[in-house]
Order: structure tokens, then C-alpha cells, then sequence
């Protein structure tokens, strides 16, 4: 006789979708200054609270409290600040570009701006950071110009990937940003292998690697951690966590019952969960882990607790598949915002500068986009030339390809 | 009878040099690793087995004891997640030179190999390249069953940014080893592991007979190298020309021989870039052509191969292209030297384009 009862499939499902009330009071989320701050060299399964818990510096009245303030002077912080409100500025420019039909495709990171700004400000120009479509905040703390970033999207004349790549998949070595696959996942190992190039080489260069929550559940992901692990890589492994993959909330990918952060420390590697959208914890984390690197004690895994406040990309409407005000409701708030007022409650800004800061990032981008639009853009103007479509697929031009250039050619 | 490879014309080898050792695939192929791991500190070699024991077929063995653990070392089983840190490691400025166990292995690296090692330069516009040689034994003729025999070349081949090359024996292993290691593109370096060993000519039932007693074993111990993108005419014919690559370069000569057809066999040695000059040339003499290879028919290179023969020679063909190939099913164990395109099925198809 059978008395088990019969089983039943999960299928994980996110608590609110459109026409819900959003109500995050059941997310556990500590208070700021709590999580300790362990040496560089502790043991990855000492850091087991901090995988489950949630790095905060910047508390409820804006003050920078306990040991993982980074202790930043006003200029850094400033600077941050600026960058996220850049990015952000670019980010709303080159969105309203696409619905004016001047580009294909274009996707924000409004919401995470703190993620790519603040971890870009510790690395190193030469440390090399693989990121994912949602890391052009990157570029733009490290002062790569907006003109060659609206180039890229425009796919124009002037586009240094030569119209070659989707918009956003910028590449500059120069500006340690390696090359955007769109793929989702595979540049996990690679940020691993580059590091292991530096640590063959006896250099001190250090990797970045990024991963979106719901790529974590790609094998590429664990093919990066237990490289990291085996060859004790000096690579930061980011996992961006902004709760939703396209449509697909963070459950989907296994986060609900275990946090990301925690997957790190069964390949020996220490993990920490950050407040992404608390500048000063991501930048106190990144630190932590890039000396930790540089130190040769290798890879750190680091969740940043984000919230992905717009759509996927241009393809997709949120308000189809989780409530329009779940964004507002975000209870880490804005990363933004809470810089701008970290910087009034420590006496050195005021909502006046801030606005008039903002006025600037956006005339910024305004004259760099009226500069981009001189080359061209996807919809009128000038183009890349199409001979160079032909270049680069191997170093030297092989007699298929020259072939293929010369019947193309001789269509015009 | 004489052994077919009495026949090879013109084997690129330097008469003068002094003492040549006499080389097996494996040896030639360690050789070619030994120096450039010597000659170049930013070449490195890594994959499953390859360090210490030295690869499940030899061909790294010693090469750790040598030039240290950083320099040769074991790897996870994860072919993709080894391709993927070569990736970086060659966006970092060296030259990995990694091991794929079997060819048959290779399907969990391909999106690191098709979406990424192929197109970093293309997409980056040259910012970035990643100068990697996979190497990996490929093939039948060892009861190896369909997990290990197959012949994935055409998987690569169609894959723009990716070289291919496979050697048919130790002198050009050696040589194009060396080139593949060289070169700033990825290369997918394809052994026909049935030839590590020996020469094959495709009839099981012969005696074995080493490499030694074949002219193309005397590998010089130093630096040389065979360029990429060149064919080897290995035996001179009029009456038809016969493309091939691997062991199915021996089977070709073989079946030259037991048919007395007077057949011109091209050793293709590199598939892309492709040779299409010594093809050519090689199509208008004979004006007839037959196609060898391992791999499945249908979408196999030889159907590359075949529709290049006749956009480029059309006018001077008269016959139509024969295509000798692995049938379209997966490799079976029990059936190997049914599935394996040894010399009769080559006869029948060299007969067919003379017409006789």
C-alpha cells in the first residue's frame, strides 16, 4: 500500500506579476555596517555569512557605517557620482535614439550604474574586465570617449567596430573593456584564463569577470569557478544580480532558495553578497577582492544585489511580465540617489549642485551626440565601408574571402 | 610490388642535414612542441592528461619533466571551459597549444570555439585575437566505436575565422604543428590518430609496418616548419586526381596502386584556407576527380571540395566528381572496416571516373 504522498513539480514563480501589489517586506535585508570585514586571507568557508548575508555600508540616514567603509575622499565619491549620472544620461539619450529609429537595439543598466562605475574606479586601467551588455558604465568612468560608445551603437562611419557587432558590444583593450561576445556566459572562463596569463607571466595585472544572474546557470559558469579555483586565478567573478533575466525572475536560475553569492564557497572560493545599489559597498567589496588577488590568494566570487530597473533591452516591455511599480518599490533604492544623498549628509553637496550636475552629464551627451550623428547613424548617413567587411575575419585575407570581397565589389 | 609511398616525389626534406632521427606521428608531433615550448616562453600546453602522465596517446610525454608544471599542465575535464581560459590566456598575449582528449570530446568546447575564438578578431576589429592551437586525435580505423572515431573537420571548416589542418604523417606533423603554433589565428590542428603509429593504407589484414621504414619519418630534431594552406602532390598521376587528407592520404595511394589507375593524389594538409591552386591545376590535367574522407557524406568537406572542383574546372571535367567518404550514420563498433573507406571502395570509385 502506497502512503507517500504523490509528487509534485515546482515551478518557481515570481511573488508579484502586472496588476500586483509589490510588497518586498519579506526580503531579508540586514542592516548597513553589520557584516564584518575578514582579512584577505580568510578561508572561503569563513566567508559563509557573508555569501548569505548582504554587505550595506550606507545606512537609513545616509551615513558611510562599519568596517567595510571604503573611506573614500569627496573628490572619489564625486566622481562616482558623476559617472553614474552620466552613464545614466547616456543611457536615456541612446534609448530614445532607438525609438527615433537612429539604431536597432539599445539597452540600459539604469539601476546598476553603481556596479560597473565603482568596481571600474578600483581595477586598474590595465586589468582587463570581460563584461556583459549591461557594463558601460565601465567605459565611461574610465573616460572612453561618448562620440566612439554612440559610434559604436550608431554602427556609422566613425563605429570602431567597424559596423560589425550589435549595439552596446563595445570593445577597447586600451581601456581594459575586453570585447562584448552577446553570448551569454562564455566570457566567465575567459576573464579566468586571462588572469591565469598573468599570473604565468608573473605580471600583476588582475581580471574581472561578469555574469547576469541568470546566466550563472550556464556551464560556463562552472567551468570559471573551478578554474579559479584549481589554478588560483586572480580574477574577480561578478555576478550581477538584478532579479531578472528578460522576463525570467532570479528563481528561475536557482536564487531563490540559495544566494548566488553562496555557490562560491563549494569551489573553495570566498563569496561575498553586496548591496549593489550602495556605491561604497561595491567599491569596498571590489576592493577587498582585487587586493586578495593581487596578493596571489586568488578568486573571489561577489553577488551584486541589484534590481534591473527597465526593460531587458529595446525588444521588451516589463510591464507584460512583472508589475510597472516593482521598480519604485525596490526597497535598496537607487544607487544615484543614495550617493547624492551619502554627499548632502556629509556637508559637501546639495540637491542644487545635484541638479546642476545633472544638466551637465546631459548637455555632455547631447553635444556628444550631435557629434556621433556627423558619422552617420544605422538609419541615414554615412556607413562604414563595406570593403571592410571582408578584413579581419583571419589576420591575412585568404583567397576564399579576397574571392567573396572582389563578387561583392563587382555588384556596385 | 613496391610499398606506394616509394613514390612520393619532392618530400620538402633538406638532404644535407646530417643525422635525421626517424619519427612516429607522436614523436614528430612532441618534437614540434619541445621546440617551440623552448623557443617561445609565451607557448604553454594544457588539457585532460597532458601534463605529468603525458597525454592518453604520448604526445606531450616529457614535456613537463622538461620545462616545468606551468609550461605543460592537466586540466579539468571541461573542454569548454579549457578552450575558454586559452581564449584568455592568448587575449593576454601567449600562445596555448591545448589538448582536446578525442575529437569526439569536442562538441562541449564548440560555442567557446565557433561564438568566441573565431569571431574575437572580426568583432573587435582587431582589438582582440586569441592565437590558439587545439590539437586533437580524430578518426577511425581503432575500434574506438562511435565516441571515439569520428571526423569533425567539416564542423570546423564551416566556421569562419578558424583554420583547419590535419597532417597525414611525421614530417608534416612536425611542420605544420610548428605553423599552427606560429599563427595569430585559432587553428584547429585534427590527428589522424589510426597513423600516430603507423602508416595505413586502409587494408587491416596487412602487416603493420612502422614509420621507420617510411621516407617521411626522418624529422629533424630542430626548428622547421610546413606553411599552412598548401597541398602535396604525393604521388604524380594523368588519369584522374584524388583529394585527400589524414590516412585517407595512404588509402588513396594504396588504391592508386592495387587499380593501376594512373591517379594523381593531392594531400590537402591544410583544408582552410584551402589550396585551391594545386586543386585546380591538378582537376585541368586529369580532368576527373575523386573526393576521400573519413567523415559522413552529406555537408562532409567533401562537398566543399566537390563544388569548388566544379565551379573552378567545370569546363574541363569529364566525369562526374566521386565522393569516397564515411557513411552518414554514426561510427559503429562492430562494423569498422565496412564504415572505414578503405582502398576497394577507392578503387571502385578511381574505376568509375575513368570509366573503365
Amino acid at each position: 500500500m502506497k502512503n507517500s504522498p504523490a509528487l509534485s513539480l515546482r515551478i518557481p514563480e515570481p511573488r508579484f506579476r502586472p496588476g500586483d501589489t509589490v510588497d518586498f517586506s519579506n526580503l531579508n535585508i540586514p542592516e548597513a555596517g553589520v557584516a564584518p570585514r575578514p582579512p584577505i586571507d580568510v578561508s572561503a568557508k569563513e566567508t559563509r555569512d557573508l555569501a548569505y548575508g548582504l554587505i550595506r555600508v550606507l545606512d537609513k540616514e545616509d551615513r558611510a557605517v562599519g568596517a567595510w567603509d571604503p573611506k573614500l575622499d569627496i573628490a572619489m565619491l564625486k566622481r562616482g557620482l558623476e559617472a553614474m549620472m552620466l552613464t545614466r544620461a547616456y543611457d536615456d539619450r541612446m534609448y530614445r535614439a532607438q525609438r527615433q529609429g537612429k539604431t536597432s537595439f539599445y539597452m540600459k543598466c539604469t539601476g546598476e550604474e553603481a556596479v560597473a562605475v565603482a568596481q571600474s574606479m578600483v581595477l586598474h586601467r590595465d586589468d582587463m574586465c570581460f563584461p556583459t551588455y549591461r557594463q558601460q558604465g565601465i567605459l565611461i568612468a574610465r573616460g572612453y570617449p561618448l562620440v566612439d560608445m554612440m559610434n559604436q551603437v550608431y554602427s556609422n562611419a566613425a563605429d570602431p567596430m567597424k559596423g560589425r557587432q550589435l549595439p552596446v558590444m563595445y570593445s577597447s583593450k586600451d581601456y581594459g573593456f575586453f570585447s562584448i561576445s552577446g553570448n551569454l556566459g562564455t566570457q566567465f572562463s575567459q576573464a579566468v584564463g586571462w588572469a591565469m596569463g598573468s599570473a604565468y607571466k608573473g605580471d600583476d595585472k588582475i581580471a574581472a569577470g561578469y555574469i547576469g544572474d541568470g546566466s550563472t546557470a550556464e556551464g560556463d559558469f562552472h567551468h570559471a569557478l573551478t578554474f579559479a579555483s584549481v589554478y588560483r586565478a586572480p580574477v574577480i567573478l561578478n555576478i550581477v544580480n538584478n532579479q531578472w533575466a528578460i522576463s525570467s525572475f532570479h528563481g528561475i536560475a536557482g536564487g531563490e532558495d540559495a544566494p548566488f553569492a553562496s555557490r562560491a564557497i563549494g569551489y573553495n572560493l570566498p563569496g561575498l553578497r553586496v548591496d549593489g545599489n550602495d556605491f561604497l559597498a561595491v567599491y569596498a567589496a571590489t576592493q577587498w577582492a582585487a587586493e586578495r588577488a593581487r596578493a596571489n590568494l586568488g578568486a573571489t566570487v561577489i553577488e551584486l544585489f541589484t534590481y534591473r530597473a527597465e526593460g531587458h533591452s529595446t525588444s521588451d516591455d516589463p510591464a507584460r511580465y512583472r508589475p510597472a511599480e516593482e521598480a519604485k518599490g525596490w526597497p535598496l533604492g537607487d544607487p544615484i540617489e543614495r550617493l547624492n544623498r551619502h554627499l548632502i549628509a556629509l556637508g559637501v553637496w546639495s540637491d542644487a549642485e545635484q541638479d546642476a550636475l545633472h544638466k551637465e552629464v546631459v548637455e555632455e551627451v547631447r553635444a556628444a551626440a550631435k557629434e556621433a550623428e556627423k558619422n552617420g547613424t544605422l538609419s541615414e548617413g554615412k556607413r562604414p565601408s563595406v570593403e571592410t567587411m571582408f578584413d579581419d575575419v583571419y589576420k591575412e585575407q585568404p583567397w576564399h574571402i579576397r574571392r567573396q570581397a572582389e563578387e561583392l565589389a563587382a555588384l556596385s | 610490388m613496391s610499398a606506394p609511398w616509394s613514390e612520393v616525389i619532392d618530400p620538402d626534406m633538406d638532404a644535407d642535414t646530417e643525422v635525421i632521427p626517424r619519427m612516429n606521428m607522436i614523436q614528430a608531433l612532441n618534437s614540434a612542441m619541445d621546440v617551440m615550448l623552448a623557443k617561445d616562453p609565451n607557448v604553454l600546453i594544457f588539457g585532460e592528461d597532458v601534463g605529468y602522465f603525458g597525454g592518453v596517446f604520448r604526445a606531450t610525454e616529457g614535456l613537463q619533466k622538461k620545462y616545468g608544471l606551468n609550461r605543460c599542465f592537466d586540466t579539468p575535464i571541461t573542454e569548454s571551459g579549457l578552450i575558454g581560459a586559452a581564449i584568455g590566456m592568448g587575449a593576454y598575449g601567449l600562445r596555448p597549444v591545448v589538448e582536446i582528449q578525442f575529437a569526439d570530446y569536442i562538441y562541449p568546447a564548440y560555442d567557446q570555439l565557433v561564438s568566441e575564438a573565431a569571431r574575437l578578431r572580426y568583432r573587435s576589429a582587431g582589438d582582440f585575437w586569441a592565437p590558439l592551437t587545439v590539437r586533437s586525435p580524430y578518426g577511425g580505423g581503432i575500434f574506438g566505436g562511435q565516441t571515439h572515431s569520428q571526423s569533425v573537420e567539416a564542423l570546423f571548416t564551416h566556421v569562419a575565422g578558424l583554420k583547419v589542418v590535419i597532417p597525414s604523417n611525421p614530417y608534416d606533423a612536425k611542420g605544420l604543428l610548428i605553423s599552427a603554433i606560429e599563427d595569430d589565428d585559432p587553428v584547429m590542428f585534427f590527428e589522424p590518430k589510426r597513423l600516430y603509429n603507423a602508416p595505413f593504407d586502409g587494408r587491416p589484414e596487412t602487416q603493420v609496418v612502422p614509420w621507420a621504414k617510411h621516407p617521411l619519418s626522418a624529422v629533424p630534431q630542430g626548428y622547421y616548419n610546413v606553411p599552412l594552406g598548401k597541398a602535396k602532390t604525393v604521388r604524380a598521376g594523368e588519369a584522374v586526381t584524388v583529394l585527400a587528407y589524414g590516412a585517407m592520404v595512404h588509402v588513396a595511394l594504396q588504391a592508386a596502386l592495387e587499380s593501376g589507375v594512373d591517379a594523381e593524389v593531392i594531400d590537402l594538409r591544410t583544408l582552410v584556407p584551402l589550396d585551391i591552386d594545386a586543386i585546380t591545376q591538378s582537376v585541368e590535367k586529369t580532368g576527373r576527380c575523386v573526393i576521400v574522407h573519413e567523415a559522413t557524406r552529406t555537408s562532409g568537406f567533401g562537398a566543399e571540395l566537390s563544388a569548388l572542383v566544379q565551379e573552378h574546372c567545370f569546363y574541363h571535367l569529364e566525369a562526374p566528381i566521386e565522393r569516397v567518404t564515411g557513411w552518414d550514420t554514426p561510427y559503429p563498433h562492430a562494423f569498422e572496416w565496412e564504415y572505414f573507406p578503405g582502398p576497394a571502395r577507392v578503387v571502385a570509385a578511381l574505376r568509375r571516373a575513368i570509366g573503365a
